[in-house]
């Protein structure tokens, strides 16, 4: 019992650091970033390049990471996006581009890091066991770091200038505008922001499952779910919705084991149900 | 006001029938390419998939969950014609009505959902539909089922009006046939829907559901029929597909087949009833023209996909609204 939910919250912590990221695209451009999962699989490979073959510190890893994505991040808000919402007579349109980005991509990422599964060396050896729970100790390193991150950036949100005009357009882009906020620069800079936290998820999780070309998608319909439980737009929603995608996983995986491979199948249905009752998730706005 | 079918209209119309059900046949005949007609009817199907997509566009939902009714209607089909012995014919409406009661149920509640919402939740319905083929016994697994027999004839009163696929010669032309009348019986009605009374409705839901709701528009019916229909469309595409290949498999329609639903009716416009047709077709084609670029397939499909939304970011059609406007 004390493994799953160590396992869950192992899970959730990585989980919520992918929400993050869509959840604060979403809220700032209210634009549904297909892309998301592609951004953490090349998070993934920088870690790998870096720190796996160029075997510099994993450190300098999590940073290239980081920077690749917030630039690419920057790139594309900046000369895709924006392009797009200025000509589009239907905001909807956001979402084919979002779907090319993804597309696109996919491919560049598989013809520049080919399709085989990558993994790299672990960045801390041993195994934490206590009573009945067995931990490696690369998890619970990766855990913590996945919840340092989520914590400055909760942090940044609430107390430093730009956190607070993102938290600004977030709510009333007009009236951000109105009140002296360059939005432009945020969305910019929201929209780097989020990759970069795309980008960090995969340098992190590189180092324990291993990255492949083709888990961009899948990895995006998970950021989906998690930000539908919590609530779209919303951070305590994006946190809350990755834990309990979590747990439910790893309960899931235990419990329902014996019924073969139904835990996915479950999940989708409970969140049908879920959102049947509360459309919004947790804690989302009305109507986003 | 709905347009009136004048003239030039009808005989445009009647033009493109001719072309599609006529011509393209006997220049595929003459030119010896008969691998097109199974191109060709992929596209019709694939196209009445898209056009129940852009159903629910027109009431002002995005919807990511055409490949699960898709997937749904081809299973039904080929369970009733393998297990239950039933004739193709009499399949193909069920799988429609059977995907659209479905559809009906799971609406009622995740039509409340709008924008973004609505579009995660369809898309999850994709991953439920390909993970249900999966579990359950009857989709038999990850096997699917296999060895789908060919339509038989339809005969009525002693009299054959439809003979068995297995008569013809080259039976893809009788599938291109089947699919290219079913796509224009589809899009007919759709652009009599569209027209009408109701689709004056769905587009009044569409601008405003609140302002609808409040001049006595039944928003929640309406929208459950839309997402019906949607639905229904879906289900007959994919059940004739089903036949086509003769075996359904829980990877046929999975996300990228919904994603790609919904992105021909981007490409093609959503403000126009055909731009699906057009959008499946240039994507389909365009798909196919760049297999020889090989490995580069995808990133030249994906990047030429960007460049088209940064210059047409209302669709294909809309270049020629906009020479309309100008001239």
């Amino acid at each position: 019992m004390e493994q799953i939910v160590a396992n869950g919250l192992y899970l959730g912590a990585q989980y919520a650091l992918i929400a993050l990221g869509l959840t604060l695209i979403f809220a700032l451009m209210n634009v549904l970033n297909f892309a998301h999962g592609q951004m953490y699989v090349l998070g993934g490979f920088v870690t790998y390049e870096v720190y796996g073959l160029l075997r510099w510190p994993f450190v300098v890893a999590l940073i290239a990471s980081a920077l690749t994505l917030a630039v690419l991040g920057a790139l594309i808000e900046r000369f895709l996006f924006r392009t797009v919402i200025r000509r589009s007579e239907r905001e909807e349109s956001t979402m084919l581009l979002a779907a090319g980005i993804a597309y696109f991509l996919d491919a560049a990422i598989l013809l520049l890091f080919g399709e085989k599964q990558r993994g790299v060396r672990k960045i801390v050896t041993g195994v934490f066991s206590w009573d009945n729970l067995i931990l490696p100790w690369d998890r619970i390193v990766v855990a913590g770091l996945a919840a340092l991150f989520i914590v400055a950036f909760i942090l940044m949100m609430q107390f430093t200038k730009p956190g607070r005009a993102m938290r600004a357009l977030a709510q009333d882009r007009t009236a951000a505008q109105l009140m002296g906020v360059p939005v432009e620069f945020y969305s910019l800079l929201g929209f780097a922001l989020g990759a970069m936290l795309a980008g960090l998820a995969g340098g992190l999780l590189v180092t324990i499952t291993g990255v492949n070309s083709g888990i961009g998608g899948p990895i995006s319909i998970k950021a989906f779910m998690m930000v539908m439980i919590g609530g779209a737009g919303v951070v305590g929603g994006a946190i809350a919705g990755g834990f309990i995608l979590g747990m439910l996983e790893s309960v899931g995986l235990s419990v329902l084991h014996a019924y073969g491979d139904i835990t996915y199948l479950a999940i989708f249905a409970a969140l049908l149900v879920f959102l049947a009752i509360r459309p919004n998730g947790l804690m989302g706005k009305p109507w986003g | 006001m709905t347009p009136r079918a004048s003239l030039p209209r009808l005989a445009a119309a009647a033009a493109f029938v001719l072309v599609l059900l006529v011509a393209i046949p006997l220049a595929i005949t003459a030119s010896h390419r008969t691998d097109l007609y199974y191109t060709l009817s992929s596209v019709a199907l694939l196209s009445i998939a898209s056009a129940g997509v852009w159903l629910t566009f027109y009431i002002g939902r995005i919807n990511i969950g055409q490949g699960a009714y898709a997937l749904v209607g081809g299973y039904v089909s080929a369970i009733l014609v393998t297990t239950y012995g039933l004739s193709f014919w009499l399949s193909l409406p069920l799988a429609g009505l059977f995907c659209a009661l479905v559809s009906a149920v799971i609406g009622l509640p995740i039509l409340r959902l709008r924008g973004v919402y609505f579009a995660m939740v369809t898309l999850v319905l994709t991953e439920v539909a390909r993970l249900s083929a999966l579990a359950l016994g009857i989709t038999n697994g990850a096997k699917g089922i296999t060895n789908i027999p060919p339509p038989g004839p339809i005969s009525l009163f002693g009299l054959t009006l439809v003979p068995s696929f297995d008569s013809f010669a080259e039976r893809n032309l009788a599938f291109y046939i089947l699919s290219v009348v079913m796509m224009i019986v589809c899009f007919a009605a759709l652009y009599r829907l569209v027209n009408s009374r109701v689709g004056q409705l769905f587009a009044a839901m569409r601008q405003n559901e609140e302002l609808a709701s409040s001049m006595g528009v039944n928003v929640p019916a309406l929208r459950v029929l839309a997402y019906a229909i949607s639905s229904f469309f879906g289900g007959v595409g994919g059940a004739i597909f089903a036949a086509i290949a003769q075996s359904i498999y829980p990877s046929s329609f999975t996300v990228n087949d919904s994603v790609n639903f919904m992105l021909n009716c981007f490409l093609g416009g959503l403000g126009y009833v055909f731009g699906p047709m057009l959008g499946t077709l240039v994507l389909y084609f365009g798909w196919d023209l760049l297999f020889q670029t090989g490995e580069y397939q995808l990133l030249i499909y994906s990047g030429v996909m960007i460049l088209l939304m940064l210059l047409l970011p209302n669709g294909l059609l809309s270049l020629r609204l906009r020479g309309r406007s100008a001239s």
